[in-house]
């Protein structure tokens, strides 16, 4: 299977963990990532706050590479990416003028028509069944919370994937695998991750809500599949803890967890580099 | 002759995509919203203000910026209010019209030098945005704590290799993206 990829600014920046771990992942499952040729930031966090026009056009310039590069399926790693592409591409799809707009501010013909997934959704291509065939090992020890943050499933109308207030998709996934994900409160409730740098405080609140319910759930581990989630949860995990946090919590990429299971090496996964180490029986 | 308040509801509905009279208050996005205990305006009153044309109020709230765009009154909302798409609205204008609170000076800052860096190199380039962020809010508040909370961040990030001072791979075709603001009318 081949697929375009976008990678994002965080997988070539703070989060250059996620970007080796979902390559080594990839590359064990037979999946090729066809980088896009030159792409550019998708407005992240801040365009849709500031300006409603570049909030588009910065996907669309990226839906129009991915158009004359003959992609078909578009896989962004990064949830904030994921759905602002999908947003953009919607938009233009069903309105006529947006899509002349687009085409003209982005230098690029951009139709709309490019199918944007996300890592769970590359996993369910791949087939469930087919990752579990390909295992070496059974995830044997690992109580994973399966987080889904925000942008997984919201907004429902625009990314249409799994349930928006019950989503399974990553514990169906895992538990073919050999892990025992928890039940728990949390799975779509914000981590913070969006405020990092700019409400210290605020977030801390946030990110000790999230993790003591995955701690009283008998979680030994968090598995997320947004690197804005992850780096929140694992690097404010001491500011937390000054607000009662119980004990320290792992934080996996999901592709950290599916890419053991089939047999890639943990360094090569790149798990070292935590705020919050991985302890030996979950390497 | 419309009103001029009346043109701010308007503008509000265009930039979100909805209508504002579908909402009726029922509570359940403030009902739901993660940082409704730390807004002066939760989501509920900030769309009554939306309504009743009082948009430059609501783009004074603090709350707007407290937001966190987790879009959970979005999904929620029995009425497909783009609720999140409002507050984007009133964020937008708040800028546009600079009413934004003074309180909101940090986060605000945090997204136009975001921006600022797209738009100077094509992807973020974190330290690069940073440290512009962040001179920039020392020079305007001279918050002493947070440069030191800064300076006791910054090493676990550089030992564990997470801070770059270089893109992982520059964009090449840069005024590009220059054209591309430029033609949104960004100012920042």
């Amino acid at each position: 299977m081949d697929i375009g990829y976008y990678p994002g600014c965080a997988l070539h920046g703070s989060s250059n963990d996620y970007e080796a771990s979902v390559r080594v992942c990839m590359k064990a499952l037979g999946v090729e990532l066809n980088e896009l040729e030159d792409w550019i930031c998708c407005g992240a966090s801040a365009a849709h706050c500031i300006n409603k026009k570049l909030s588009t056009a910065l996907p669309a310039r990226n839906l129009g590479i991915a158009e004359k590069q003959n992609l078909k399926s578009l896989f962004a790693p990064c949830p904030m990416c994921s759905m602002e592409l999908t947003k953009a591409n919607e938009a233009i799809r069903s309105d006529e003028a947006l899509r002349k707009e687009m085409s003209d501010i982005v230098e690029t013909p951009v139709t709309g028509n490019v199918d944007v997934v996300n890592l769970i959704q590359v996993f369910q291509a791949v087939g469930y069944d087919a990752i579990a065939e390909r295992a070496t090992r059974k995830l044997e020890n690992f109580k994973p919370a399966c987080y889904y943050g925000c942008l997984l499933t919201r907004p429902p109308k625009v990314v249409k994937f799994d349930d928006p207030e019950e989503p399974t998709s990553m514990e169906e996934l895992l538990q073919k695998l050999g892990a025992e994900p928890v039940e728990w409160n949390c799975k779509t409730v914000c981590c913070g991750g969006g405020l990092t740098l700019s409400d210290e405080e605020g977030v801390a609140a946030m990110t000790y809500r999230v993790l003591q319910n995955a701690i009283d759930s008998g979680a030994n581990c968090v598995v997320v599949a947004c690197p804005m989630c992850q780096v929140n949860l694992d690097m404010r995990q001491a500011d937390a803890k000054k607000l009662g946090l119980t004990k320290d919590v792992p934080i996996f990429y999901l592709s950290d967890l599916v890419g053991l299971a089939v047999g890639c090496a943990a360094k090569d996964l790149d798990i070292e580099r935590r705020y919050v180490s991985i302890p030996k029986d979950l390497k | 002759m419309t009103k001029p308040n009346q043109d701010w509801s308007k503008r509000v509905e265009e930039l979100a995509h909805t209508r504002l009279n579908d909402c009726y208050q029922c509570g359940k996005c403030t009902a739901g919203c993660p940082r409704a205990d730390v807004m002066d305006l939760p989501p509920t009153r900030i769309m009554r203000a939306a309504q009743t044309g009082d948009i430059l109020n609501a783009a004074r709230a603090t709350s707007i910026w407290r937001c966190l765009s987790c879009l959970t009154c979005t999904a929620r909302c029995p009425k497909s209010v783009e609720v999140a798409g409002v507050i984007d609205a009133l964020r937008q204008i708040s800028i546009e019209t600079n009413t934004f609170s003074d309180e909101s000076l940090k986060v605000v800052g945090f997204q136009k030098a975001f921006l600022r860096n797209v738009r100077r190199n094509g992807r973020t380039n974190e330290t690069e945005m940073a440290t512009d962020f962040e001179a920039r809010y020392f020079f305007r508040r001279f918050d002493v704590m947070n440069v030191v909370r800064l300076g006791l961040l910054a090493p676990k990030m550089l030992a564990r290799g997470k801070m770059h001072f270089k893109l992982g791979s520059p964009v090449k075709d840069k005024e590009l993206v220059k054209r591309i603001f430029d033609r949104c009318g960004v100012e920042l």
